[in-house]
Formats: structure tokens, C-alpha cells, sequence
């Protein structure tokens, strides 16, 4: 026998090393930004609206600027055209993102204890499964919001899409969408993550050809 | 020998020839006006220096009394801008004042008033931007909080006192704000002819305590005068602190025709009240108690009022921002004159008297003046600036004198149109005034503007008091009428622009539609209304002739400027809720059919869609 590990072991299989797992161990730190930074925030301007009304969006829980007025008056200027209201109880995503993004980090931490990488490639892929879930359901409430305005509304606009990433005009509004703090923080977490599984591949790699070279000159 | 034809004619054409050249020297205009054209970069200057741009921000609030109007106009300087009215002591339904349940009690039967005088609160002698006091003829006294720019008291009509003229003037931690009567009547009021106005008519100063943290007012103490006419006061601050100053006219104890009669003597009084003693005296139980009022006698109370001869007829009396000079404007004489704090203390010590009226000490008027000041005809008020600048207003010369305390030099006058009353400087009533503005609050504007037919507005003009040579800057017309006006720095003063939600403590308050409806008490029907953009809610609701209904109001808007209204046609009804506002409007309802209500403060795009009906069965 020349090494522990035998020449061909699959990478999963392969142990990641102290660096990747301290890497590993502060993207799962940066999860939990969200659960006191915003992800998202939508700013409107008007002629009337000078200061702009503001929405931020936790992953629990939606708080308008101006100590939630903002909110209230977007509501109230969104019931002229039939939209429904922006509340908590109309966004299941509330109950379980928080769960949800708990579990991803526990499931982190469980990578930096295992320390191989058949667990971090699992964290990684349900991180980004969830990642793209999440964008996907943002834009789909955003297009139901836009499209299921009520018939009977004292303005009759043609349902539409509000941005969801950058700028739009909508009616008198100024519409800029744009990711804030915590989405910053979970894109971090991912670009470690995949930081820490492209480091082990390399140093893997590295050590294959050292143990190779070492088979060659071996007796 | 001239023959006497020819002498006839030579006598003609010398008349003629006088009479071409008189008229060729008589001018079409009066110098000041010739002088006061300015020069063009003269205008400029005055026109850079007015101009506030669009979304710009003055530097200055102005309170300006409105007279017999009853109310408070705001302005904005440098701009002169009038940026809203303060109703106080007449109905106004622009802001539904006078019409809900709570203005309409606090204004009582009375819906006029003339508010003369307003004091702004006061901390250490420097304005605080808390409340702002006003003072009525009838009696009473108003405290409007800043915060809010709303009318939260109106203290009175108080007892034994008649006309509150020499009002309302605070105290510097403003522990008090005072009246005074113009008009001497019986105390207690009862009818007693006018033939025995000089022994049985008595004039009236009382102090009203301001509570330090509400603001609220209540009647602390009267004392008994001799029947003059107290026309204006100041309160002494630091070196002169817990001292009050009023002047008066009329101390001949004059009826009748009064611009004669009570215009004999040379000199009258500014009363010197130690209101500390006043207090004192109180607490240790002393006074009568007259209609529901303690009221000091100062025969009784040795120490408690001093009298100061000031000639003539003195209108303003005004405390320099050291608190050391007291200078008293005789509206009938050239001069103003200034007293000294310590002269009268000293006065006082050595019972340097010349006489007394009603058991109360004259003082040696040489003893107590350091200076006869020569500003002009007919002062009125004084100022003050930096540096111990002093502005006195001349009303007969219309214009205003620039002097220095101390040297008592008069450096300049700047011609006023026209007559003007009081002057109002930028926080120049304080220990520290702020010198750049000054404001004419004249009496005449004599076609100054566009004319508006024989009813005239009046004209406050703005000073630039910032050089050596006063310019005046902009011609601004006002309501009937401004007496005397307040000028604080604008970021004293902080508004909030909505109710929050969290404070509201009405008990008829509502903030959920769903809790929107009628609600019958055998005749008393409480009707509890939201209103929101843009619906008032019940928008339609019965009742029963005769019933007595009550509208409560919710505003449960938290946006700034979303004001909305509540007119009931018909039934002279329209009251203003703010945001986050809740009001009541009781009323009989008298008339039987159909009635509509509506919103009346524009609010949005379907404003005019914001109505409903009352059904009176």
C-alpha cells in the first residue's frame, strides 16, 4: 500500500481540509444576515411622492419605510386599481423561509463537522435549488400582484409585470427593485461555498499527481 | 409821474411772475419719497435677498397677530410669504375650526375676538419654540402649540378684568404670561355711573400660570389698579427678572372725550410689578377673593407695584436684552426714554417717591432715567438688534429710528409706508436678538398695491437690519390686522405633519372600517366615521328628527397633507379632520329629509366620489 487513500477514490468521497472548512463556516455565518438584514427593496417616486415610498422585504416579513407608513400608503393607492393588499398573510413564504434558510446552515455546519465533500456538494446544490426557488416566487407574486387587479376597481389599468430587478415606469411611479443587504450576504455564502469546493478540487487534484508522481518513482 | 393804469399793470405781472416761480418750486412728491426710490443694484440686492426659490425654505416664521380678525397669521421672511392662518378666536372653515365639538366649546359664545400681542415661550429669556400665547380684548387669553400649529386653550373671559389689552407677554422661563385691562370698570362689576369712574372704576394686571410641561393656563393671581388704561408691558429678564413692566395712559382718570382728556398731564406710568411678590403674597393667603379671584390690593402689599412717570402717554414699554434698560415710547411727545434697573432698585431702597396713587409709590422720575433718547414723532415700540442696536417705531413720522443703547445716538431712519404701529425684530424681544430682519407692522398701506376698493389691507414691510443703514427690502399686505408679531429662527420651531396613530386617545376613535357604523342611545345617536382615500365610511346612515347626533370622525390617514372634511349640507356643518385626527360634531337634527355630506378638503384623485347621506326620518 503506498497511501490511505486509494488512487481513484472518488472526489465526493475526498475530506475537505481546515482552510475550505473555515471558509464553509463563515458562509453559513452570513445566512444568518437574514434574519435581520433585508433582501429586497422596492423604492417608488411620484411627483407627490418627493421622498419616495419605500418597501423593504425581510425573509419574514415586509416593512415599509417612513416606520411602515410607506406600506399603508401604497396600499391605499394600490386599492384605486384593484391590487390587492400588501400584508404578511398574503406571503406564505414568510413561514417558511426563515425555517428553510435555518436548515440550509445547519446543513453547513454539518459540512464543516463531516469535513467531506459529498456533504458540502448537497448543502451547495440545495442551496442553490433554494436560491432559484425563492427568485422564482418572488416574480411569480410579483406577476399575480400585477395581474390579479380587481374588475371592479375605480381605475381599470392593463395588468402588468412590476420589475423585479432594476427600473420601471408605472403610471406617475417611478419603480426601482433591487436586492439589498441579506441577498448580498446569501450570494456571498454561495460564491464561498463553491470557493471552498473548487479549493478541494485543486488541492485534490494536486495531491493526486504528487501520489502519482510518488507511484512513478517508487521501486 | 407813472400813470396809475400802467401801475396797475405792473402789479399784475409781478404777481404773475411770483406765482409762475412758487410753482416751479413746489414739488410733486415729499423728499422721502423723491430720496427713497433706490438706485436699481439697490433693488437687486433687496430682490436676491427676498427671493426664497421654488422648494426653498425660509429662515424665519413670523406670528402675526390678526387683530379683530381673531387670528394668528404665519409668514415666512425673508420671503414675506403668508404660509397659513392660526385660528384662535373666531370660527374658520378652512380648518373646520369653530365647527366640532371641542373648538366650538372653546370658543364659547364668543365668535370674535381682537388678539393683539403674541409671546412666544420662553427659556432662559430665549425663545423655545414650544407654545405661542395671544392675548384678546374680551378677556381671555389663547395657547397655541407649535407642534401642532393648533389652538389647545383659551383661558377666560376672566373676571373683574376689562379689555385684555396689555397682553400677553411672557415671562423668560415662562412661568407667566400676563393681562392687563385697557378699560377700568368697577371691580366687583356692577353698574356704577361714570361720574365716579376716577374713586369706583379700577383697572386689573393679572398673572396666568403656565403649567411647565403641558402649557396649560389658569388664573393665578389679580391685582387692583388705580383706573388707567395699561396699554402694553414687558417682562424684566436677567438683571431685571421677576419684574413685569406695563405702561399706561389716562392717568388723568379721565371719561368723556379721551383724546383730549386723557392727554393733559406730561408724563404718565409704566406700573413696575414685582410679580414674584405677587406670587408670594398668595401663597401666604393674602387678597380677596373677588368673583372667584384672589385679588392683591397693593395698599396691602407694600413692595408689589411701583409706579415710573413716562411722558406721554407711553405706548410700548420694551426691556433691553440685557435686561438693564427699560424703555418707555410716549406716543405724544419726541423723544423716548429709557429707565435704569438699578436707578429703580436703588429708588426703590431709598423711598425716593414723589407722590402715590392709591397707596402706590411714585418714583422720582429723575432718579430712575438715564436718557431721553430724540427718535422722532410719536414712538411706539421698541426693538432690538445686535450689538445694542435699539429700533424704535415712529408712528406720526412713519418711519423707524435706528439708536444705541448706551450712547443714545440716533444714526438712522428709514421712512415706513405708512403709520407704522409696532415693529417686530428677528427674536428682538429676547435676551439674544439675532439682528438681519426687522418688520414694520404698519396701519396704513394707502394704495401700495393693486387696489382692492376702499377696504385697504394693512402693510408689513421688511427691514434689512444686517448694515449700517436700514433698507427696506419688500412690501407685504396682510389681513386686518397685525399689532405686534413674534420672529423665531425657523429650526426652533418642529412641527409634526401628522397625528400618530399611537397617540391618539380620543375614545370615539376608530381605525378599522369594519368598526364603522351607528351606534342609538334612546334620542343620542353616535355615528363613528373613517375616513380614508376616498370614502367616508358609513357612506350613508338614519336618523329621527329630533334626534341628537353625534359624527365622529377618524382621519385614520398617515400621510402627510391627506387632509379630508366633513360638510353636512344645510346644517352649517364642515369640520377638517388631519391625519390621524379624530373630531365630534353634535348636532340636533332638526330638519327631516335627505341631506348629503362630503369630503370639502381636496384629498385625491377621487375626491369628489368621497360622499355619502344622512336620512332624517
Amino acid at each position: 500500500m503506498t497511501t490511505e487513500r486509494p488512487r481513484g477514490a472518488r472526489f465526493l468521497d475526498q475530506p475537505i481540509d481546515a482552510r475550505a472548512r473555515l471558509v464553509v463556516l463563515v458562509a453559513a455565518v452570513l445566512l444568518a444576515a437574514t434574519y435581520v438584514l433585508p433582501l429586497w427593496n422596492l423604492t417608488m417616486f411620484a411627483p407627490q411622492y418627493q421622498d419616495g415610498l419605500r418597501l423593504d422585504i425581510y425573509s419574514y416579513t415586509l416593512v415599509g419605510g417612513n416606520d411602515g407608513q410607506d406600506i399603508k400608503e401604497i396600499n391605499v393607492l394600490n386599492h384605486y386599481i384593484g391590487m390587492r393588499d400588501l400584508v404578511n398573510a398574503e406571503f406564505t413564504e414568510f413561514q417558511w423561509m426563515p425555517f428553510v434558510i435555518g436548515a440550509l446552515g445547519l446543513l453547513l455546519l454539518r459540512a464543516v463537522v463531516h469535513a467531506t465533500v459529498v456533504s458540502l456538494v448537497d448543502a451547495t446544490m440545495l442551496f442553490l435549488y433554494f436560491g432559484a426557488f425563492s427568485l422564482w416566487s418572488f416574480g411569480y407574486k410579483l406577476y399575480r400582484y400585477g395581474h390579479d387587479l380587481s374588475p371592479t376597481a375605480a381605475m381599470q389599468v392593463q395588468p402588468f409585470m412590476p420589475p423585479m430587478f432594476g427600473y420601471q415606469q408605472i403610471a406617475n411611479f417611478e419603480v426601482y427593485s433591487y436586492p439589498r443587504a441579506a441577498s448580498f450576504a446569501m450570494a456571498a455564502s454561495l460564491v464561498l461555498l463553491l470557493a471552498a469546493l473548487g479549493w478541494t478540487w485543486w488541492r485534490t487534484r494536486r495531491t493526486a499527481s504528487h501520489d502519482e508522481a510518488a507511484v512513478r518513482v517508487a521501486p | 409821474m407813472i400813470r396809475p393804469r400802467r401801475l396797475v399793470w405792473a402789479r399784475v405781472l409781478t404777481v404773475a411772475a411770483l406765482a409762475a416761480a412758487a410753482s416751479q418750486c413746489t414739488p410733486s412728491q415729499p423728499a422721502s419719497r423723491r430720496a427713497a426710490g433706490g438706485a436699481q443694484s439697490d433693488l437687486a440686492i433687496a430682490a436676491q435677498k427676498t427671493y426664497v426659490a421654488p422648494g426653498d425654505l425660509d429662515e424665519y416664521y413670523m406670528f402675526s397677530s390678526g387683530g379683530h380678525s381673531g387670528q394668528i397669521y404665519v409668514y415666512g421672511l425673508p420671503s414675506m410669504r403668508h404660509l397659513s392662518t392660526i385660528p384662535v378666536f373666531a370660527p374658520y372653515p378652512a380648518t373646520g375650526y369653530g365647527f366640532d365639538d371641542d373648538s366650538k366649546k372653546m370658543l364659547g359664545e364668543l365668535t370674535w375676538g381682537d388678539a393683539h400681542h403674541p409671546a412666544l415661550s420662553e427659556t432662559k429669556g430665549d425663545y423655545d419654540g414650544r407654545w405661542l400665547f395671544i392675548n384678546e380684548m374680551n378677556g381671555r387669553l389663547a395657547r397655541i402649540d407649535l407642534r401642532d400649529f393648533k389652538t389647545k386653550q383659551i383661558l377666560g373671559p376672566v373676571p373683574n378684568l376689562h379689555g385684555n389689552h396689555a397682553s400677553s407677554f411672557v415671562t423668560p422661563n415662562s412661568e407667566y404670561a400676563m393681562m392687563a385691562s385697557r378699560f377700568s370698570r368697577p371691580v366687583p362689576q356692577r353698574p356704577v355711573g361714570v361720574d365716579k369712574y376716577a374713586t369706583e372704576y379700577k383697572g386689573i394686571i393679572a398673572g396666568v400660570k403656565i403649567d411647565p410641561t403641558s402649557g396649560d393656563m389658569s388664573l393665578a393671581w389679580q391685582i387692583l389698579m388705580p383706573p388707567f388704561d395699561y396699554d402694553l408691558g414687558d417682562a424684566g429678564k436677567l438683571a431685571s427678572d421677576g419684574w413685569m413692566f406695563f405702561t399706561s395712559y389716562n392717568t388723568e382718570r379721565a371719561t368723556g372725550k379721551l383724546e383730549v382728556t386723557a392727554s393733559q398731564r406730561d408724563r404718565d406710568y409704566i406700573a413696575a410689578v414685582d410679580w414674584r411678590a405677587a406670587e408670594k403674597a398668595i401663597a401666604a393667603g393674602q387678597g380677596d377673593v373677588i368673583d372667584g379671584v384672589r385679588v392683591l390690593d397693593p395698599k396691602k402689599v407694600p413692595g408689589l407695584v411701583y409706579l415710573m412717570p413716562c411722558g406721554k402717554s407711553p405706548h410700548g414699554v420694551d426691556v433691553a436684552p440685557d435686561g438693564n434698560w427699560i424703555v418707555g415710547s410716549g406716543k405724544l411727545q419726541g423723544v423716548t426714554t429709557v429707565f435704569n434697573f438699578e436707578k429703580i432698585q436703588t429708588a426703590i431702597r431709598n423711598k425716593d417717591f414723589t407722590g402715590e396713587e392709591d397707596g402706590i409709590p411714585v418714583l422720582k422720575y429723575e432718579s430712575i432715567k438715564d436718557a431721553e433718547v430724540p427718535v422722532g414723532l410719536g414712538p411706539l415700540h421698541t426693538q432690538f438688534g445686535t450689538d445694542g442696536w435699539a429700533y424704535t417705531s415712529l408712528f406720526v413720522d412713519s418711519a423707524i429710528a435706528k439708536w444705541k443703547l448706551g450712547t443714545w445716538e440716533v444714526v438712522d431712519k428709514a421712512p415706513m409706508s405708512y403709520s407704522i404701529g409696532h415693529l417686530a425684530a428677528a427674536e428682538g424681544d429676547t435676551v439674544s436678538p439675532d439682528g438681519n430682519y426687522l418688520v414694520g407692522l404698519n396701519k396704513l398701506s394707502h394704495g401700495r398695491h393693486l387696489s382692492v376698493g376702499p377696504s385697504q389691507p394693512e402693510s408689513s414691510q421688511l427691514v434689512d437690519i444686517t448694515e449700517e443703514k436700514m433698507k427696506l427690502l419688500y412690501d407685504a399686505f396682510t389681513e386686518p390686522e397685525p399689532h405686534y408679531a413674534q420672529i423665531i429662527k425657523a429650526d426652533k420651531v418642529k412641527p409634526i405633519e401628522v397625528y400618530p396613530q399611537a397617540e391618539n386617545k380620543h375614545p370615539m376613535a376608530i381605525w378599522d372600517i369594519k368598526d364603522a357604523g351607528v351606534t342609538r342611545n334612546g334620542k343620542n345617536v353616535l355615528v363613528k366615521m373613517v375616513a380614508v382615500r376616498s370614502t367616508l365610511t358609513p357612506t350613508d346612515f338614519e336618523v329621527n328628527a329630533g334626534d341628537q347626533v353625534t359624527v365622529a370622525i377618524t382621519n385614520i390617514e398617515q400621510t402627510t397633507d391627506e387632509l379630508h372634511g366633513f360638510g353636512l349640507l344645510d346644517y352649517n356643518i364642515n369640520i377638517v379632520i388631519d391625519p390621524g385626527e379624530t373630531k365630534t360634531v353634535t348636532f340636533t337634527a332638526k330638519k327631516s329629509g335627505v341631506f348629503a355630506y362630503y369630503c370639502t378638503n381636496f384629498c385625491s384623485a377621487l375626491h369628489q366620489e368621497m360622499q355619502g347621506y344622512m336620512v332624517v326620518k
